[in-house]
């Protein structure tokens, strides 16, 4: 099994599709249930939506690199793009139940990446890049959360 | 496979919309055009059937958002029906659950909206 493995997509909702084969076929490799590769899917897309949307702010002509890293005991996903940066201490904890009330759209993606995934990382790599660090274990502890 | 389509039918006193394959960032703005004509033709009384919807992310939710409140202040209802456990599990996440009404299927909401345009 490779431990790495890496798809570069051009800034596109209509690539979205791939994207999620392409990780979900990964995560089944690993050995995770399929609703843990359903949630693994939904959380690259909502991560590459974002980049697509605020980085990139829907220009097509940019690159998004999703490589997927298989360690010991968990399966990790980079997200890099060469965009605006994310600063995600700007972003307010999310009360979901007002931000719902209040018909608000934004944040939902973020919310949900952390929802479903054991850690969310946002790193500056240099060379203008950004990575986001998507985690999940194999069989998550519940004290590592 | 085609991508994501939505057939629309008319009932007595609603609309039904039925979802079918993914609705994702890049399918979300055809819904949103769906809602956009339902609104200008004054129908307000709209059923979801998520029956053949194999999958949603936040961008597919945000359609629902942004029609909710005026289709409610024109006292009409987006009621969703028939999801996939998978479906649902992310309406779940979002707690959409708590706003909007989510009825096994198209009959039971169907039957809602007509005991509430009985109410008048």
């Amino acid at each position: 099994m490779a431990k790495s493995a890496t798809k570069t997509i051009p800034s596109k909702t209509g690539k979205l599709l791939e994207v999620r084969e392409f990780v979900a076929s990964e995560a089944r490799d690993f050995g995770f249930s399929d609703e843990d590769i359903s949630k693994i899917a939904l959380a690259v897309d909502e991560a590459c939506t974002n980049i697509i949307r605020h980085a990139y702010q829907n220009n097509p002509d940019h690159e998004i690199a999703i490589t997927v890293e298989k360690k010991k005991d968990r399966f990790e996903v980079s997200i890099v793009d060469e965009g605006r940066r994310f600063d995600p201490s700007m972003l307010k904890p999310l009360n979901l139940k007002e931000h719902l009330t209040r018909y608000r759209r934004g944040g939902l993606g973020v919310y949900l990446m952390k929802t479903l995934m054991d850690k969310v990382e946002y790193n500056s790599l240099g060379d203008k890049r950004n990575e986001v660090r998507l985690t999940k274990y194999l069989h998550p502890v519940r004290s590592r959360r | 496979m085609s991508e994501f389509k939505v057939n629309h039918r008319d009932g007595e006193g609603f609309s039904v919309l039925e979802l079918k394959g993914y609705l994702d960032a890049h399918t979300a703005p055809d819904l949103e055009t769906t809602f956009q004509k339902l609104l200008t033709d004054k129908k307000f009384n709209i059923i979801v059937n998520c029956k053949d919807l194999t999958y949603i992310s936040s961008a597919g939710l945000g359609v629902f958002m942004a029609y909710i409140e005026d289709v409610r202040k024109n006292r009409g209802d987006i009621k969703l029906t028939n999801m996939s456990p998978k479906v649902y599990n992310v309406f779940d996440l979002l707690g959409f659950p708590v706003l909007y009404e989510i009825y096994k299927d198209e009959q039971e909401a169907a039957t809602k909206f007509r005991q509430q345009m009985k109410k008048g």
